[in-house]
């Protein structure tokens, strides 16, 4: 057990020293998100009408429900998805330079490997959406209370880890960096885009709402919403499911990429 | 009437015995026990039923040329690698069925970098130490230890990006020794050195043997370091074609070595047989007479053949004539085959 810690430790810190050594990632992590959100938020708002808003034929903006505040909750939720792109590709890298293969004969369980990897990834998320969350009030969005402070930060702990285990799955079986932008551009950009981040289930098309009602994002959104901007978070899902489905994709993306991980290799 | 002498402490039963009576304490602790290792590489067969004993204590070089399955084998070793089947043992682990066992073992430098350049030595260090179950004041102790021991101690804050590949190679080395294990396994490991650096690196791994009696299976394509090792496996096609002590091994050929290059060199080698009785035959398109006392009748040749010889050389028996002896080519058809002697 000692030795299980001692490796998710040394593997967590390398990956706190190697990103602050790296100062282009914090950049890059963080600029594109905040940039989308004062373009899009800014353009779309205009023409948005919020879930609530819309069904009463109300012109926006109601309080607290002006698309900038609509489109935050989504940025947050993009800020973590790159961090955890960003961080976990490292792993492609990692074996490219040799340094992955080093540690994959040392005395090591691999799931201790991949959640010293992924623990990495998930501190650096909270961090990056920690700072985005400062612009909080610029969106018009309460200030939460302390339970609803404490809320949040479970909530965001469990999206970011349930989205840094997922890449991490992803790169442990890519052996290209060009692969992980293909999937990401074709998979993880469609899951963040149809998981009420960008536009409400409400309002989409039969078809796109069911798809988006079938994309477990969709309850991380929920749950984020609830805690950070409730004003945005009527007809979604309750507190309760959203929560438990994010626990549990959270639990299964780690053990699908631990298992990844445990393959042996044979070529 | 002569006493009986005492019995020695801990007799060795006869090979034909050892079924019936308990195993008997072995002279020679075995460190790695490969048996019939297979493994391919989709239609390429990498490993064709490798068998070999490492003895503890001695540093066996894997010498083969490129695609001769070493670094398959090494890689297996390593952990690293599944075989499609056969079995090893590392100090009696299977390292195979149980990995994670004999990975306490090993200390493992890949031929390419396993360091993390964003870090600097001793944060490389440490981070080895702490996967190995090390940590506190003891991996700080150890880490000082290693630096001071392999001449990086004024570099040890700096980053491994900022390193010559020397200076680095030399952090792989202490990164693979930091956990004392009990066999050293070691990649190509002075590929992309300067001739300095790598006598510095073989000095350096001569002095950590003679210091802990580790052991060491080191692979390499280059003859002239092969010679550094205990004993030597030559590798070809995925099999073992030769394992001995260099000199051994150099001593099976006998004699001396004459290579000719000639226009027709078939001819000249039925010509040569025929006329002076010795075995000539014809290598990578130079015959190749192999004997006692070669001196003698390199005169007679260049006499009886004026006109058909090129060129001649004479030399006493390297590992590419061993290697030649073998498997019927040179080692490399590259500068990796030439001849020791050759001008004499």
């Amino acid at each position: 057990m000692r030795g299980f810690l001692l490796a998710v430790a040394t593997l967590w810190q390398r990956e706190i020293v190697r990103f602050y050594r790296q100062p282009s990632r914090v950049v890059g992590a963080l600029a594109p998100p905040v940039l989308f959100w004062l373009l899009i938020g800014t353009g779309l708002g205009a023409s948005f009408h919020a879930p609530g808003a819309a069904a009463a034929g109300a012109p926006l903006p109601a309080p607290g429900s002006s698309y900038l505040a609509y489109f935050f909750p989504g940025v947050v939720i993009l800020i973590l998805l790159f961090t955890a792109i960003f961080s976990e590709i490292s792993i492609i890298e990692d074996r490219a330079e040799g340094f992955l293969q080093g540690v994959l004969v040392a005395p090591v369980p691999r799931g201790a490997i991949v959640l010293g990897k992924v623990l990495g990834g998930t501190t650096l998320a909270l961090l990056q959406s920690a700072l985005f969350l400062l612009l909080a009030p610029a969106a018009g969005l309460p200030i939460p209370a302390p339970g609803a402070l404490a809320e949040l930060g479970l909530v965001l702990f469990l999206l970011a880890f349930a989205l840094t285990a997922l890449a991490a799955a992803i790169a442990w079986s890519l052996r290209s960096t060009q692969g992980f932008h293909a999937i990401m551009n074709l998979f993880l950009i469609p899951l963040w885009l149809l998981a009420g981040t960008l536009f409400p289930v409400a309002g989409a098309p039969a078809w796109l709402a069911g798809v988006m009602r079938v994309n477990p994002l969709t309850y991380g959104v929920a749950a984020l919403r609830r805690s950070l901007a409730p004003a945005t978070a009527a007809g979604l899902p309750g507190p309760g499911l959203s929560l438990g489905v994010t626990l549990a994709c959270a639990a299964l993306a780690f053990a699908a990429a631990a298992a990844v991980a445990s393959r042996r290799p044979t070529r | 009437m002569p006493r009986p002498q005492a019995l020695p402490a801990r007799p060795v039963a006869p090979a034909s015995f050892a079924a019936l009576s308990p195993p008997p304490a072995p002279v020679l602790e075995t460190a790695v026990h490969i048996e019939a290792l297979r493994h391919r590489f989709g239609e390429r067969e990498a490993l064709a039923g490798l068998s070999l004993d490492v003895t503890a204590g001695e540093l066996l070089v894997l010498l083969g040329p490129n695609g001769s399955g070493k670094t398959t084998l090494f890689r297996i070793l390593s952990t690293a690698l599944l075989p499609a089947s056969g079995s090893v043992r590392i100090f009696g682990e299977d390292a195979l069925r149980h990995p994670a066992r004999a990975r306490r073992a090993l200390g493992v430098v890949f031929q390419a970098p396993s360091l993390d350049r964003k870090l600097t030595a001793v944060e490389n260090l440490r981070h080895q130490g702490r996967l190995y179950g090390l940590a506190g004041r003891e991996l700080e102790a150890r880490i000082a230890a290693a630096l001071e021991r392999l001449g990086l101690a004024e570099r040890a804050a700096e980053r491994i990006e900022h390193l010559s590949g020397g200076l680095a190679r030399r952090v792989e080395l202490a990164k693979g020794l930091l956990h004392r294990p009990r066999l050293l396994l070691l990649d190509e490991p002075t590929t992309g050195l300067d001739p300095t650096a790598r006598r510095e690196f073989w000095d350096l791994l001569d002095s950590v043997r003679a210091e802990s009696r580790t052991t060491v299976v080191l692979t390499t394509h280059l003859m002239d370091e092969a010679e550094r090792g205990d004993r030597i496996a030559v590798l070809d096609a995925g099999r073992l074609v030769a394992l001995g002590a260099p000199a051994a091994l150099k001593a099976e050929i006998g004699g001396d070595v004459i290579s000719v290059h000639a226009e027709d060199p078939e001819r000249l080698a039925a010509a040569v047989t025929a006329r002076f009785g010795h075995a000539a035959r014809v290598v990578d398109g130079a015959v190749r007479i192999e004997l006692v006392a070669g001196h003698e009748l390199v005169p007679r040749l260049v006499e009886a053949f004026p006109s058909a010889i090129r060129d001649l050389t004479l030399g006493k028996p390297t590992l590419d004539d061993v290697f030649v002896r073998r498997t019927g080519h040179h080692f490399s058809h590259g500068g990796d085959g030439r001849r020791e002697g050759a001008a004499r």
